[in-house]
């Protein structure tokens, strides 16, 4: 051997997947999980990563190498909509077979997390029922009607959606999404899936500074409140009022914020495109936090409209989303971004990507000069969970890295 | 009469919404779903075998309990991690290699090859 000095052993491969499940924050009414069931967590989450980091680049690949190509010489044009784009991805075996994989591992992934909350509902439903009975916090409106919107369909895919109770008082629907969020993300929310929150809270603090004291704070659309805790926690002389359409997750999520220290937020069942039951100017800050795409496309308009009107002067409405279609971004990562809408049971996700939400924003009353625009990413405790911000893979709309959109109510 | 929840049942349920299957056979997409079960479970045994492993390293009894008790270290947690990441990567080979195929390109096969080399 020639070189005699050079240590022949590689570096050992550094390990920088998903964290074990058992890293995830336990509250007071998370379900109880044996060692089978987290594996199945550690399995899915790594499951997830191997295709958005393995299988997904190859549908890019496969775009580049034949999809293109064949449809270029056939019609003799480019792409003109991403539509088009999907439609040709339909037919390569490489889409095909990631797709059946991506929509087979989101499915095993709900079961998985059925399984667990399911098999224990009578002592989670009870633990949540003594934690919120008679609490003036809760405010569920038994008559309430579930809009099309989010009664159509079992929202990405998971089974009885955001407001189905199997029994009086049922909230395994949301101790299902909490417990098993790891696994779709792989970590990437943090202990409390509260990434996207804590990101939001810091970047108003950075943004808007120490003058900015919001009494009232009003999360939309804010499911079982683990965006919003965050904020109410940076905020904890504020009032924060959380709405959201289903009763289980206002319940989950009360009984889950008590059980965190956190007692400054009420929990309201309400349709959130009229929310008449506040006062105009009520409010020094309306947030929603990857919502829009939940809601549709006829009730966006009415939403901002009503953020308008609640809007105290000066008081701010930011929006935490995923990018926007803007015709800057290629037409195959908008159809790729779209696979959620079409095979993840997001309906509003595609028409909501294409509006120009600054229009939009102006349309509802907020000023030219006075729009709001930034980046947030997951904050996480580094040491344990992967950092979004440092990750260069793309996972085409699963990436817990949002664009934030805005506007300051003039004064 | 209290109503009961069957979690066996209703742990598989179907999300409402008509469902998309990718494969031009949905039987081979049906079988691949079954895999993807199997696959899990084995992953699953894995680490309940890793743990009962690790557990008599640290002089710890074993027990159902202690199994369901068991917490790994960092260096514990990713050596497990790094296992599933090879796992998954052995069970999924043949898409890896669907993918090089496209990176190369078009390739001679063997019989090409054998074809070009038997002439005179």
């Amino acid at each position: 051997m020639a070189d005699t000095e050079r240590d022949p052993r590689p570096d050992p491969i550094e390990y920088d997947g998903p964290p074990d499940y058992r890293v995830v924050g336990r509250h007071g009414v998370y379900p109880e999980t044996n060692h089978d069931e987290i594996a199945r967590f550690n399995f899915l989450a790594q499951m997830n990563r191997h295709l958005s980091t393995k299988i997904m680049p190859g549908v890019g690949e496969a775009f580049d190498a034949r999809v293109e190509p064949t449809f270029k010489k056939k019609k003799k044009r480019d792409f003109e909509s991403r539509h088009e784009v999907r439609k040709a991805l339909l037919e390569d075996p490489m889409f095909q077979w990631w797709s059946a994989l991506r929509r087979a591992t989101m499915e095993t992934r709900q079961q998985a997390g059925r399984w667990v909350t399911l098999r224990q509902a009578e002592e989670l439903n009870a633990k949540v029922g003594e934690l919120t009975e008679g609490d003036e916090r809760l405010v569920l409106d038994p008559k309430f009607k579930q809009p099309r919107s989010t009664e159509a369909i079992d929202h990405h895919c998971m089974p009885g959606s955001y407001h189905t109770e199997l029994v009086p008082g049922d909230i395994t629907g949301p101790a299902n999404y909490d417990a098993g969020i790891f696994a779709t993300t792989g970590g990437m929310l943090g202990r409390y899936n509260d990434g996207g929150g804590v990101a939001v809270a810091e970047w108003v603090k950075k943004t808007f500074g120490d003058d900015f004291k919001p009494k009232r704070i009003l999360d939309i659309g804010a499911g079982l409140g683990h965006n919003v805790l965050p904020i109410a926690a940076a905020f904890p002389d504020a009032e924060v009022i959380a709405v959201d359409a289903g009763a289980p997750m206002l319940r989950y999520g009360l009984a889950r914020a008590k059980s965190m220290g956190i007692e400054n937020v009420t929990f309201i069942q309400d349709d959130v495109s009229d929310l008449s039951r506040f006062e105009d100017e009520s409010f020094d800050w309306v947030q929603s936090t990857m919502f829009l795409h939940e809601t549709s496309y006829k009730t966006m308009p009415m939403i901002f409209a009503e953020t308008q009107r609640l809007l105290k002067p000066g008081g701010i409405v930011l929006h935490v989303e995923q990018p926007q279609y803007a015709d800057t971004m290629p037409l195959f990562e908008q159809a790729m971004r779209d696979w959620d809408a079409f095979y993840n049971n997001e309906p509003f996700w595609t028409k909501m990507h294409e509006v120009d939400l600054d229009e939009w924003m102006k349309k509802a009353g907020f000023g030219d000069n006075h729009l709001i625009h930034g980046g947030v990413a997951a904050v996480v405790d580094k040491d344990v969970f992967p950092d979004a911000a440092d990750d260069d893979s793309e996972d085409f709309g699963r990436k817990a890295a949002w664009h934030v959109i805005g506007a300051k109510k003039v004064a | 009469m209290t109503q009961t929840i069957d979690p066996i049942a209703l742990a598989g349920s179907k999300a409402k919404g008509k469902r998309p299957w990718f494969l031009e056979n949905p039987d081979i997409e049906r079988v691949m779903n079954i895999n993807l079960a199997l696959i899990q479970e084995v992953a699953v045994m894995h680490e309940r075998m890793d743990t009962i492993e690790r557990l008599l390293e640290r002089g710890d009894t074993v027990s159902k309990a202690s199994i369901d008790g068991y917490t790994p270290t960092k260096e514990e947690a990713d050596e497990r991690g790094m296992w599933m990441q090879e796992y998954i990567a052995r069970i999924f080979r043949i898409i890896q290699q669907d993918r090089e195929a496209i990176a190369r390109g078009k390739e001679d096969s063997s019989e090409d090859v054998a074809e070009e080399f038997a002439k005179t």
